[in-house]
């Protein structure tokens, strides 16, 4: 057996945004299928204990960008759930006044979260600008861009990584492959095994990590925030991690064997977590209190977008320019 | 005072002053740095901004692009360059859905006050990929704004504007306009993004047009006098936001409009233009709006045929008798 080298305290904190994450994503679920909400949302079901462990790698100062499967990012980085849901139900009081909704969950001012994106690989060229922005500061922000391996096949993968090594910005991708594009098997499209090992082209370091231990991604993060803390440029991260929905709430995924989903249940993150708890000393009943209060919490995130209002619908030409909107939307 | 200066210098002069008044404005794009721009627009600013804040890119305008709109949302002023306006083909998606789109995604929490600059339009020889008059394509997104300027003092008041705007804006300056030698004010100056001017009064008909067959019309109309027609230039210079109220002013005057830009006609703005006013102003009008655009064909490169594909003058002139039936 070997010996825990994190402690109790330290390890619970990653259980509970993991077990936040999921919470937050099966209400999500619940209320799309109940049709509480409409369009299309993306589960980070599977994925949590990569986002945990990345996102306690991530100052408050630094940056990030996300996805279309991108709430787990913002409860890991601390949104508050009732914001977040909100705008998934198109209310008023969520993060984008509901004119985002689930793909595009942003909080510039708060969180230094530069919003999810719509658009797959988008995120890429958009956190290596927020890279040279810091840069050309002096500041010592480092900017995160999540993406998953889809994105990793875009051109502009290849020209911002280009860039973004050849000027040293301080650049993390972290890249959590969950071997789906839609319904595409990465094997079936790309061919390398692994995604992040792109980087040797443009003599970039990355590492490769088990995207359902939290701590092993921590740990790579670390060494990756770091690195281009320093000036040193950026860094790729890859969790190898497991989707457990479809691509969307409502796809049953049936273009996937069953030995997928077989593994990924062996290697529930959550599960592997809270055994790992149990060996030093957790009792059974805090996990439980920890799950508990977490679907109190989402519950709670639940009513409040349910109680909260539509927009206006004369906010529907606002937040289009800054100046000269309404000219600027009349014609 | 005023002095006499080419446009791609007025440019220059715009960039530089707005350079050195705020320090969040930078340059990013290709051959701009070391070699200074193709048309020596930004020579030795790199000598005198440092390499941080004039950056030569490799040929990804995707990714320059984009980066561009993730610095504007950290709240850098970028003022992008495409080497030609066809090049937004290459960088559609950061120009159109991000950064026209995240403001109004973000229920307005971030702005993206960065510029594209983009030289447009034919006439130089540069065949179907270098020649595109694209004004349509930029003005169809709502979140930009889109100004075509023709003359130096508004090329370099404009761009001014723009670089000081809080949103995306492009500016369209067109390739056969940068050598024109043009009288302009000393000092600094701006110029309002979204004013109309009328560059030549008169009562029987409105040639609405921007950027460089602005003069085309003006040359158009001095020679319209000889057969006794009273010509109005109205240059619109931004297209978004566009001046609608300087185009209700003079259709109420003339009643007779025609309309000119290098586009190709079919899906054009010119043609977006004649519909409002057809939709709008249907009872001032004497006779139906006529466009004069580019022909729906790619560009060709022979300078006999490329000369059919944007209106000149004499088009214009004959466009204007049929609308007035002379």
């Amino acid at each position: 057996m070997t010996t825990e080298k994190y402690s109790k305290v330290q390890l619970l904190g990653f259980y509970n945004t993991m077990v936040r994450i999921r919470a937050f994503e099966e209400k999500a679920a619940e209320c799309f299928i109940k049709g509480m909400l409409a369009g299309n949302i993306h589960l980070s079901i599977g994925q949590e204990a990569a986002e945990a462990g990345a996102f306690t790698a991530i100052q408050p100062k630094d940056y990030f960008t996300s996805t279309h499967r991108g709430h787990g990012h913002a409860i890991a980085r601390g949104a508050d759930p009732n914001l977040a849901m909100a705008e998934l139900f198109g209310k008023k009081t969520g993060y984008c006044k509901g004119k985002g909704g689930s793909m595009h969950i942003a909080d510039i001012k708060n969180l230094n979260h530069l919003g999810a994106n719509g658009i797959v690989g988008a995120g890429q060229a958009i956190s290596a600008g927020s890279a040279m922005a810091s840069k050309i500061n002096g500041d010592d922000s480092v900017t995160v861009g999540c993406f998953g391996d889809g994105a990793t096949n875009q051109g502009s993968f290849h020209e911002v990584l280009n860039m973004a090594a050849t000027w040293k910005l301080p650049l993390v991708w972290f890249i959590e492959n969950n071997a789906y594009g839609v319904s595409t098997h990465i094997t079936k499209i790309t061919n390398t095994q692994d995604l992040a090992s792109r980087a040797i082209a443009y003599d970039v370091p990355y590492s490769i990590v088990d995207g359902t231990n939290p701590t092993d991604v921590f740990e790579a993060m670390e060494i990756a925030m770091e690195h281009a803390r320093s000036g040193k440029g950026p860094y790729l991260v890859e969790a190898k991690v497991f989707r457990y929905q479809g691509h969307y709430c409502g796809d049953p995924a049936n273009y996937r064997p069953k030995e997928y989903m077989e593994t990924a249940l062996e290697n529930d993150g959550i599960k592997k977590l809270g055994t790992r708890l149990v060996n030093i000393g957790t009792t059974d009943d805090e996990l439980k209190s920890i799950m508990q209060a977490a679907a109190e919490e989402m519950n709670a995130a639940v009513m409040f977008a349910d109680q909260s209002p539509y927009p206006d619908i004369n906010e529907v030409f606002e937040d289009m320019y800054v100046t000269d909107n309404e000219r600027c939307v009349v014609r | 005072m005023s002095k006499t200066i080419t446009i791609s210098k007025a440019i220059g002069e715009a960039l530089h002053e707005e350079m050195v008044r705020d320090e969040n404005v930078f340059l990013l794009g290709e051959d701009l740095a070391v070699m200074g721009n193709v048309y020596a627009i930004t020579k030795g600013f790199l000598e005198e901004f440092g390499p941080n804040r004039v950056i030569d890119t490799p040929i990804s305008e995707e990714g320059f692009v984009g980066m561009a709109v993730g610095a504007a949302i950290r709240g850098l002023r970028p003022v992008v360059e495409l080497m030609y306006d066809d090049f937004a083909l290459e960088c559609a998606d950061p120009l159109f859905n991000q950064a026209a789109k995240i403001r109004y995604m973000t229920g307005g929490q971030c702005n993206v006050p960065m510029v594209l600059r983009a030289p447009m339009g034919a006439g130089r020889r540069n065949a179907g990929q270098h020649s595109q008059s694209l004004e349509n394509f930029f003005c169809h997104f709502p979140g930009l704004k889109v100004v075509t300027p023709c003359s130096a003092r508004d090329a370099k008041g404009m761009l001014k504007s723009a670089i000081r705007d809080d949103d995306p804006v492009v500016f369209l300056e067109h390739k056969l306009l940068y050598a024109r030698k043009e009288e302009i004010p000393e000092g600094e100056f701006t110029i309002p993004l979204g004013q109309a001017e009328i560059k030549r009064e008169g009562k029987d008909i409105t040639i609405i047009t921007w950027s460089r067959e602005v003069n085309f019309a003006m040359e158009s109309a001095t020679a319209l006098e000889n057969d006794g027609i009273d010509v109005e230039v109205l240059d619109l210079r931004s297209l978004v936001p566009l001046d609608w109220e300087a185009i209700v002013r003079s259709v109420s005057k003339t009643h007779n409009v025609v309309i000119v830009s290098e586009e190709v006609k079919r899906g054009s703005y010119a043609g977006e233009i004649s519909a409002q006013i057809s939709e709008d102003l249907f009872d001032e009008l004497d006779a139906p709006v006529e466009r004069v655009c580019g022909l729906n064909i790619c560009s060709p490169f022979s300078p006999i045929l490329e000369d059919r594909n944007f209106p000149n003058p004499e088009d214009i002139r004959n466009a204007v008798k049929r609308v007035l039936n002379k």
